[in-house]
């Protein structure tokens, strides 16, 4: 079945986004990611440590670009400045690279998006020509202004980073989704497999997750549930599911030919 | 030389030196990363050119992990 994800004129096999964070060692990061089957893979930019060990592995020799597709990220950025600064470093750090996961944050307890300064980092990136996947509220105003700047797709949350309470709010989603012509996929707030199918079934090109995996008790085994749940719910969406009724007077087995 | 570095105060003897030789000097030769001068990027390809000043800010980054 060739149903591939396209998102800034590049497709992929795989729906499932997963970050690169909170995992116990690089090895785990690794095989989650195999289990996962994700070819997308978010990495954050940061400071890195001068006068350790020259030796010190490091996450790209264990996820080479080569093999995957980086998206960098602007996690912990909570201004329009920082978040298009650290992209920018992104950006010279992967030659040339140009899509990015645009985040900026507005509050350090919650996680909860800034979209003003998201909506501001946002025109300023595509202006500059990335290719901007966005993590925004399931606001369907902000996520329609998103793509009206030019943004490559909108990723609503279905509830806070790292929360994995799920999907609050599919009504909004749908709304969303039903108004994009862009891929809308569903960033952050899955906790378990079902959520991820839920987002699938409602309509969404994608699934980003990484907590959901990483703290899971067997993060390989929960990246592999995660993979099955998105292809599973991505294939019941393209069925078409059948419609909810409050009871059905047409059972499935025949009416007639019943013993006496 | 004094230079500040991802937010920490480094003095170099050398009088001059560029990108390339602070690279080497920090042990991060062959690294994958991406570096500012006082807010300005550094290109990988001006490296060798780009002559340091005394006071200069770097950040020096890389990718690590996260979602």
């Amino acid at each position: 079945m060739s149903d591939l994800l396209k998102i800034a004129g590049k497709t992929y096999q795989s729906r499932l986004l997963v970050g690169t964070g909170k995992y116990q060692d690089f090895s785990q990061t690794r095989a989650a990611i195999d289990a996962s089957g994700a070819e997308i893979i978010t990495v954050a930019i940061r400071r890195t440590n001068i006068g350790q060990t020259a030796g010190e592995p490091s996450l790209l020799d264990f996820l080479p670009p080569e093999e995957f597709t980086y998206l960098p990220n602007t996690a912990g950025c909570y201004s329009a400045d920082d978040a298009v600064r650290t992209l920018r470093l992104a950006r010279e750090l992967l030659d040339g690279h140009k899509l990015v996961k645009l985040e900026v944050l507005g509050d350090p307890d919650t996680l909860y998006p800034n979209m003003i300064e998201t909506i501001a980092a946002a025109k300023v990136l595509v202006k500059d020509g990335f290719d901007v996947m966005v993590y925004c509220s399931d606001d369907p105003i902000i996520a329609k202004q998103l793509e009206e700047i030019g943004c490559c797709a909108v990723m609503p949350l279905a509830s806070l980073i790292g929360s994995g309470m799920g999907i609050l709010n599919p009504w909004n989603l749908q709304i969303i989704i039903a108004n994009a012509n862009i891929p809308v996929l569903v960033d952050a707030g899955v906790g378990t497999a079902s959520d991820a199918a839920i987002a699938m079934e409602l309509g969404c090109q994608g699934v980003l997750m990484n907590t959901a995996i990483a703290a899971a008790r067997d993060p390989v085994l929960m990246a592999g549930a995660m993979k099955k749940a998105v292809e599973a719910g991505r294939e019941a969406y393209l069925a078409g599911r059948m419609p909810k009724k409050l009871y059905s007077a047409s059972p499935s087995s025949p009416t007639t030919g019943l013993i006496k | 030389m004094q230079l500040t570095i991802n937010g920490k105060s480094r003095n170099f003897e050398a009088v001059t030196l560029s990108v390339e030789n602070l690279v080497a000097s920090l042990n991060l030769e062959g690294k994958r990363l991406a570096i500012e001068c006082n807010g300005e990027i550094v290109p990988r390809s001006q490296f060798s050119v780009k002559q340091l000043a005394e006071g200069d800010q770097l950040e020096i980054v890389g990718a690590v992990g996260g979602g």
